[in-house]
């Protein structure tokens, strides 16, 4: 067992904190927010510098390197800020699946264009009926002679209102049984007839992102837009969630570390009662709480994406990840806030952003109770 | 064009909290962040920015341990062509003529047009490791350098001075220059140039390998002896006011009157 990262990742995580430290600007990431405005000059920035897709191959723009390298990334970037971060970390966000199971063409036209900060992609999965329990899809496709005909809504969809293009996943028989193997995941631009993406309001955190509901009415999309196998949908879509979620669970444990990090600072410089914040027992034990969480958080997410690059997808460790960081980013933000006190409350002081950031991450990509399912389904069936 | 570009690994206390050492001759490293001397950066971006305009190599030197290799990797990765490391065990590392001494050593072994350093380290600040390596070498050299011009085998260099003033300076190559900061906007380290890297070796050189023995450049063979490092004594200029918003607003206008 090795716990150390090698020469080449600590390099990519000191360019990836360097690159945020230079370019991530507190007030600019307020002002952002303010107008629900996504960092493009950052994300364009970011793009030509390797850290969009560096988990994508060679051949198509990406770094040819792994899930894990991409977590390293991610962390730096959420930790440094929480908003600007996740942000930069879901402008590629389900091209995974083009990558995994898409033909030579798709990878070419799609992954190249997001890698080099061309294309910004979008997975659109959740319906209004349909959150959690995606085993039937009301959007359906119709397989006609020459395209598909697809109809159909869909909503929360992240990058939704500026994604070049979806990966839409659609019921394409619906007396399949079970329903779920009766889906298919196919592109559909955002720029094709029949497509509309509305913005769906104010919403708590990630404000810099896009969410999204879309209509799909009588939209056509070529035959060859059919990602992977025809009926397979749901398939590679639980698949992508197996490594989607390191890269959510990577999200939290940078807002943590970065609530963290903030928390620190400040319990060293306050004094109260003639004494320094970090000199109370009870703000000690704060921070030690919060530091010990983020490690475990850390072991698990970096183990979930060694094992993925390995080559092995294991759900539950991959759903142990994104909970266990997830309630990281949570607990340990809502501790930030607390040793800040009515100065934490305060949008200058960041950590009201990182904890309104970090609920988020116990909802999308499969609720918190939604990986406790698949934790326990796992030691159940396995009998472990 | 080739240009060596001598550098150095230093502590960022700009916003940390500096621990002097208990035996008084250093400062506590254990949780400072290190990275490449702020001004060494600059002068590896105007090294590389000099090589894409008029060809030639950049070489990137640092006299440390193998913890060090990581800012010698990041220039490669910047677009540094060879990397070495001159192991420092045997040099006294605080004083900048040993150290001035390795690096001459090593550019002699080589033939590079232009040698650049950054205008001082941010641990020491001495700025005499550039001017000191040139003076071994016998070159010309100029500080403080805020830009650049080659023209047939000659340099035309500005300097910034004081009160505003900038120095246009011509010097014969080869020669040595110190690079202020702000000289240009440093590139980010890209995953492009990180993978370059993995096929680059970086020599590890000893001191006697460049023909230099341990009492020249030890403890013994110093010409500067570091003592001891001490925080200044707090100045009596500072009159801290405490009292109600209102007395502390009286007492600041008595003061204010007395000087206008």
């Amino acid at each position: 067992m090795e716990f150390e990262l090698t020469t080449e990742q600590k390099d990519i995580q000191q360019a990836a904190r360097e690159f945020a430290e230079g370019e991530f600007d507190r007030d600019k990431a307020i002002q952002l927010e303010k107008d629900h405005a996504y960092p493009r000059d950052i994300w364009k920035k970011a793009s030509e510098l390797g850290f969009v897709g560096i988990h994508f191959p060679e051949e198509f723009g990406g770094q040819g390197m792994g899930v894990f390298e991409n977590v390293l990334i991610v962390e730096e970037f959420c930790r440094n800020d929480s908003g600007i971060g996740t942000a930069l970390a879901l402008c590629d966000f389900s091209s995974e699946i083009i990558m995994r199971h898409g033909s030579a063409e798709q990878k070419e036209r799609y992954l190249s264009a997001v890698a080099s900060g061309r294309m910004i992609s979008a997975g659109a999965f959740t319906e209004p009926n349909h959150g959690s329990d995606i085993t039937l899809m009301d959007t359906r496709a119709e397989r006609k002679s020459d395209h598909w005909l697809i109809n159909g809504t869909k909503t929360f969809i992240t990058n939704g209102a500026m994604a070049d293009f979806y990966i839409v996943l659609c019921q394409v028989e619906p007396d399949a049984s079970p329903t779920y193997r009766g889906m298919s995941t196919i592109i559909v631009e955002r720029n094709t007839e029949g497509v509309d993406a509305e913005e769906i309001g104010d919403k708590m955190g990630i404000r810099m992102t896009s969410t999204a509901e879309i209509s799909f009415s009588n939209v056509e999309a070529p035959l060859e837009n059919l990602v992977g196998e025809d009926k397979k949908g749901f398939y590679h879509v639980l698949e992508f969630f197996d490594e989607s979620r390191i890269e959510i669970a990577a999200t939290a444990l940078g807002i943590a570390q970065g609530a963290f990090d903030r928390a620190l600072e400040y319990a060293k410089e306050r004094e109260q009662f003639g004494r320094k914040l970090s000199d109370f027992q009870v703000t000690r034990h704060k921070l030690a709480d919060m530091a010990t969480t983020i490690e475990a958080a850390r072991l698990v997410t970096y183990k979930a994406a060694w094992n993925f690059d390995k080559g092995r997808i294991d759900p539950k460790l991959t759903s142990m990840a994104k909970y266990l960081a997830a309630r990281a980013a949570v607990t340990v933000a809502d501790e930030a806030v607390q040793i800040y006190g009515g100065y934490g409350y305060f949008t200058d002081n960041e950590v009201e952003r990182y904890y309104r950031d970090a609920k988020i991450s116990e909802i999308y990509e499969g609720t918190k109770e939604i990986q406790k399912n698949t934790i326990a389904s796992q030691l159940i069936k396995k009998g472990k | 064009m080739d240009i060596l570009v001598c550098i150095k690994k230093v502590p960022d206390t700009a916003d940390a909290e500096v621990i002097l050492r208990s035996d008084g001759k250093g400062i506590e490293e254990e949780d400072l962040a290190f990275g490449i001397n702020e001004w060494d950066n600059y002068a590896v971006e105007e090294a590389i920015r000099l090589k894409e305009k008029e060809g030639g190599k950049v070489a990137v030197v640092t006299i440390g341990t193998g913890d060090d290799e990581d800012i010698l990797r990041r220039c490669l990765a910047m677009g540094a062509d060879d990397a070495y490391r001159i192991d420092s065990s045997p040099f006294y590392m605080d004083d900048p003529y040993s150290v001035a001494k390795g690096l001459s050593a090593f550019a002699k072994k080589h033939s590079f047009d232009l040698i650049m350093t950054g205008v001082m380290a941010g641990d020491m600040s001495y700025a005499m490791t550039g001017p000191l390596t040139a003076g071994m070498l016998g070159i010309p050299h100029t500080t403080l350098v805020t830009s650049i011009d080659v023209k047939d085998g000659n340099i035309s260099v500005t300097r910034e001075l004081e009160g505003g003033l900038e120095e246009s300076v011509r010097l014969e190559l080869p020669a040595l220059l110190t690079i202020q900061t702000g000289i240009n906007e440093p590139r980010y380290v890209s995953i492009m140039g990180i993978r370059k890297v993995r096929s680059k070796e970086i020599p590890v050189l000893r001191a006697e390998e460049l023909g230099l023995s341990a009492e020249e450049i030890g403890e013994q063979g110093a010409v500067l002896e570091l003592e001891s490092l001490e925080r200044p004594p707090e100045g009596k200029e500072a009159e801290m006011i405490s009292g109600s918003p209102d007395e502390i607003a009286e007492k600041i206008l008595e003061i204010v009157k007395g000087v206008v």
